[in-house]
């Protein structure tokens, strides 16, 4: 089955999470914060597409993850880069495929060690489904339900090109 | 812990304790050093500290006095968001007549997870983590802030973080390290490491009292003057000339130590333009280095402290997820 579903095209889900946030951001006010790696990626190919001013950051959740103390520290943990004021500012969190929630909780709780955002939202190219925390992404183009044994992620190409891979865990 | 002799290593080959770097292979340090790299950031936060530890207890054991070593424990473990605890046993119940392994005992019992060790024996740290493991408590790590002449490990790792800091690459490197060797657990730290992370050249520099005897099997060369030493080199790592530890008379004054080994400018530049200057601290000024050097810019002994608390949260944060 997995051989042959189909996966989102991944170049066609950044342009259309652009146009979905585009009348909802001001290009002035508005910071993005990647979540490492695949939300990073996303995140500038944003930040051009809607002409934002406040340079993109990026954030490693590693040293918030719930699950560390079953998997260890991860050490290819980049630092996490924050180059606005957190302080009322207003950040959209962006990720690649949004699954249990639990990575996005641990960035929002990352960011509030930097200072107390107005206000934060989320963007994704895509939905997989299995919530296990109250996280609805405010801008998601796509949605497909997956089997847990499965892994969707975001690939970058040496042209810069980016697409989906199914692995299996 | 069948770990193939290495007692620091667990079943798959993780770091359950950090006792030594000998033996260590350069994979496991280089996780190190690049694990260490996102935490330095952490401090530049409004607040300081990442949950990784949090609900952790980690004692600090000192046996020994030590400040800075203590402190940047306990800050790195703080900034992990662990709880610390600090006993300072030279003042306590080892002068009662408590064994070692009692205290551990004690301690254990009060739910430990990790203990800094630092004692003025050699393979103090050793014999915990054996006992822990022989009565089913490995799940207590063990890292070893100095032993006796042993070794310091996290001093060995924070130093290569700084070299790598400010030479990116370790493989066309000259390095120095300068003085009193004999009684130097972290000069026996900083040559395993320096090796084992591929440093073509390490050289010892310092006189014939100060040396441990067959010290070139360790893969160094052996300098007797200092100036011969130290030309082209790219580190000059300096180390403390430890007074406290010296037992008749292997120096004639430290005076006479300084014409001979203190690293002035003037032998300072006979080192590459570009070599730093390092010094684990507390420095004796005068005596090991002339202040114009320890001041000047070519030292990254500040540096050296910061990076410190970033290797040590490294360490920590690994262990305590093994």
């Amino acid at each position: 089955m997995p051989k042959t579903m189909r996966l989102p095209d991944a170049e066609a889900l950044c342009v259309a999470l652009a146009d979905a946030m585009r009348g909802h951001v001001d290009p002035a006010a508005t910071a993005l914060v990647g979540i490492h790696t695949g939300g990073v990626w996303v995140a500038e190919r944003l930040h051009a597409a809607l002409g934002l001013k406040i340079p993109p950051g990026s954030i490693n959740v590693s040293f918030y993850r719930d699950d560390y103390s079953q998997r260890g520290l991860h050490s290819n943990a980049k630092a996490s880069q924050i180059p606005f004021d957190v302080d009322g500012a207003h950040i959209v969190i962006v990720d690649d495929v949004l699954y249990t929630g639990r990575t996005i909780r641990a960035a929002m709780n990352e960011l509030f060690d930097y200072g107390r955002p107005a206000k934060i939202e989320l963007a994704v190219l895509t939905d997989r489904g299995g919530r296990e925390l109250p996280i609805t992404p405010s801008f998601c183009p796509h949605s497909q339900s997956l089997p847990a044994a499965q892994m969707l992620a975001l690939e970058r190409a040496d042209d810069g090109r980016l697409s989906f891979k199914l692995m299996e865990k | 812990m069948n770990t193939g002799g290495n007692p620091q290593l667990n079943r798959h080959g993780e770091l359950n304790h950090l006792l030594t770097i000998e033996g260590l292979p350069r994979e496991v340090l280089t996780r190190i050093l690049d694990t260490a790299a996102p935490f330095s950031e952490v401090a530049e936060r409004e607040v300081k500290k990442v949950p990784l530890l949090r609900g952790k207890s980690v004692f600090n054991l000192f046996f020994e006095n030590s400040t800075r070593t203590r402190t940047t424990f306990e800050i790195a473990a703080k900034r992990l968001s662990a709880d610390v605890i600090n006993l300072n046993i030279s003042t306590s119940s080892a002068n009662k007549g408590e064994t070692l392994l009692d205290t551990a005992d004690n301690l254990a019992a009060m739910q430990a997870d990790m203990f800094v060790v630092r004692h003025a024996s050699s393979g103090a740290p050793y014999l915990i983590a054996q006992h822990l493991a022989a009565t089913g408590r490995d799940h207590i790590h063990v890292v070893n802030a100095g032993d006796g002449r042993h070794a310091h490990p996290t001093q060995g790792l924070l130093d290569m973080y700084t070299i790598r800091h400010y030479k990116k690459d370790f493989s066309q490197l000259t390095v120095a390290i300068v003085g009193d060797v004999l009684h130097s657990r972290v000069a026996r730290s900083q040559i395993h490491a320096l090796i084992a992370l591929g440093v073509p050249e390490v050289r010892i520099i310092a006189p014939k009292t100060l040396l441990p005897t067959g010290v070139e099997r360790l893969g160094v060369r052996v300098f007797h003057d200092m100036r011969e030493g130290l030309r082209g080199v790219d580190v000059v790592m300096m180390l403390r000339l430890q007074n406290e530890r010296m037992q008749g008379a292997l120096l004639p004054s430290t005076q006479e130590y300084f014409k001979s080994w203190g690293l002035t400018p003037e032998k300072l530049a006979l080192a590459k333009p570009d070599a730093i200057v390092m010094h684990p601290g507390p420095m004796n000024r005068g005596v090991e280095i002339d202040s114009a050097v320890a001041d000047g810019n070519q030292a990254v002994i500040l540096p050296q402290v910061t990076f410190g608390i970033a290797v040590r949260m490294a360490v920590m944060a690994m262990l305590a997820g093994n």
